[in-house]
């Protein structure tokens, strides 16, 4: 079984439209399982539109709370916390601003009169859905939470497990913008990943953070254009960089409003412009995914 | 009076609109770009960096002449940062969120703090402009601490008479870091599926934040309605519509500001500086 997981950095690429492109092909053979990486803002669904069939909460981490009957004021969890989070009130109690606790728990143990509450927090829901193309894992991140990594962990590991009870041959994994947390949650064990950049200035420069990422953890690359032709100097560039950095070309995406006409219509291009020139690139793009050397190695077990 | 500018969904034009500000308002401005990920603001803006500053995280070192191997230190880490396993103890620099604790419960004073660098954040001014002041945090490649370095950024907060915050897209920490504590917060999203359900978290967000907030609708044209709706319903104000032009976006690509490929854009710049400093105020004088 392989994973293959969409990336790019910079957001608003076009991560999600392609996943969604690339969800319809695979599709075809029906031996793919997809999962939405991107917890924290996840738009795969509105192209999906799974029918959840399972709601599981995501719980993760504890949250310090005071308790003012036993709280004498002593100033302890203030001293002791390195986030902020404690606050003195009106009366010299002392407070916890949720939004600051780290979850760490020193206050809790040195708490001298053990007045700080430490339940487990709710950080959110993750769902297994059907949908159209088959099962898909998705969630959704409590607003403010953090532990998104865990969650993104999470997705993927489910994704994995009836992946595997179900001989599925593929996961199709729709990850997070950006490199930190739950970026790199997100790699970790892949196949490979396909970086989705755009020729521009902030494109190329997010685009090769994150090669950089995925090279930190050696985690094969791969490389597609889209809007390509909005600046095709800026395209070249990104050719150029790729070879330097040995990551596979797969395609370059021409721009074309049937992207945006489908994501309308909660489809992919693929489903509603199916003889563009689009889908023809998006055929071709899956095409060479399959076939590059980046997803040749068995990498899950 | 602190503006922070946010999006839910990446790559809506939080970026064009942040340096587009700084640029058409010029003055005593400082632009900090909290998107310490992936930051952009500084392909637009043309910084001249005067200073840089490495960001720090603590993470503990055990002195294994004084150690007892009691594992109180293991008892309280709730990351799973340090491990006593026998006569040796492990400890995991990127599980560990520099809390402290195991240092405070140590018995024998066995363990101190050393610094590990998870990022660095640049200060300086902006080439052709006197005035603003330009700051930007960067991530180290495989760290995964973002919040850190967005505090450290937003320790240059307040120097100027406005500040300027870029932030990262999405709901989760980096973007409350960034947000949290400012005056007013200016969402741009795009007229799509996707712009609108990523507005709605960040919209959600903001409102747990109890910040003052309006929309800049970006790439207008582009999709369909749902957005103004949206907006109307939930009484966001739109300050300002930036159309689906191809003009703009091939400036974009070259890293060019919009007011200086299309000039007109200047004047408009300067209103929605001057509506957002009007949100921030006004709003905190109803707050007292």
């Amino acid at each position: 079984m392989k994973e293959l997981v969409i990336l790019s950095g910079k957001g608003g690429t076009g991560k999600t439209s392609l996943t969604a492109s690339l969800a319809t092909l695979a599709a075809r053979d029906s031996k793919a399982m997809f999962c939405d990486a991107d917890v924290d803002a996840a738009d795969l669904h509105l192209i999906m539109n799974p029918k959840i069939l399972e709601t599981h909460d995501f719980i993760s981490g504890n949250e310090a709370v005071i308790n003012p009957d036993l709280c004498t004021g002593c100033g302890q969890c203030f001293e002791v916390c390195r986030f902020d989070a404690v606050s003195q009130s009106e009366d010299d109690t002392y407070n916890i601003d949720p939004l600051d606790c780290e979850g760490c728990g020193v206050c809790v143990d040195l708490c001298p009169e053990q007045a700080i509450d430490f339940p487990e927090k709710n950080c959110g829901q993750w769902f297994a859905s059907e949908t159209r193309f088959g099962t898909m894992i998705h969630a959704r991140l409590g607003i403010a939470e953090e532990n998104s990594g865990r969650l993104v962990a999470l997705v993927r590991e489910e994704a994995r497990k009836r992946a595997q009870t179900r001989n599925l041959e593929l996961i199709l994994t729709d990850g997070p913008p950006g490199i930190g947390c739950p970026v790199i949650a997100s790699v970790g064990q892949a196949t490979a990943v396909l970086i989705v950049t755009e020729p521009s200035v902030s494109g190329i420069h997010d685009m090769k953070r994150v090669a950089e990422l995925a090279a930190h953890f050696k985690i094969p690359a791969m490389v597609c254009i889209n809007k390509y032709d909005l600046n095709p100097d800026q395209a070249r560039a990104i050719e150029e960089i790729a070879k330097e950095k040995g990551l596979t070309m797969v395609g370059k995406i021409p721009f074309d409003k049937a992207f945006t006409e489908a994501m309308v219509q909660g489809k992919s291009v693929v489903e509603t412009h199916g003889d563009s020139q689009a889908t023809q690139m998006m055929e071709e793009i899956w095409k060479r995914i399959n076939t590059s050397p980046a997803m040749a190695q068995e990498r899950i077990c | 009076m602190i503006i922070s500018i946010a999006s839910g969904k990446g790559g809506t034009g939080k970026t064009t609109v942040a340096t587009n500000l700084t640029a058409a308002a010029g003055g005593s401005l400082a632009l900090l770009d909290c998107d310490v990920e992936e930051p952009n603001a500084h392909l637009f803006l043309e910084p001249e960096f005067t200073d840089s500053e490495t960001v720090d995280a603590p993470i503990p070192e055990v002195d294994m002449n004084l150690c007892s191997h009691c594992k109180k230190c293991m008892d309280i880490c709730r990351y799973g940062a340090i491990a006593v396993m026998g006569k040796k103890v492990l400890v995991f620099p990127e599980l560990c969120h520099s809390c402290g604790g195991c240092t405070l419960v140590c018995p024998e004073k066995a363990i101190k703090e050393v610094s590990r660098p998870i990022g660095k954040v640049n200060v300086g001014r902006l080439k052709h402009l006197p005035g603003p002041a330009f700051v930007q945090g960067y991530l180290k490649i495989g760290q995964v601490m973002a919040p850190p370095i967005i505090r450290h950024v937003r320790t240059h907060e307040g120097k100027k008479d406005v500040t300027i915050i870029d932030a990262p897209p999405g709901t989760s920490c980096p973007v409350i870091a960034s947000m949290k504590n400012t005056d007013a917060v200016l969402l741009v999203t795009e007229p799509t599926p996707f712009g609108l359900n990523d507005l709605i978290l960040a919209v959600e967000a903001v409102k747990l934040l109890k910040i003052p907030h309006g929309l800049v609708i970006n790439r207008a044209g582009m999709g369909d309605d749902a957005v103004y709706e949206y907006a109307k319903k939930q009484g966001v104000p739109i300050l300002m519509e930036i159309p689906f032009d191809r003009r703009i976006a091939s400036a974009y690509s070259k890293g060019k500001l919009l007011v200086d490929a299309l000039p007109e854009y200047k004047e408009k710049f300067i209103t929605l500086f001057e509506d957002l400093k009007t949100l921030a105020r006004e709003d905190r004088r109803t707050a007292q």
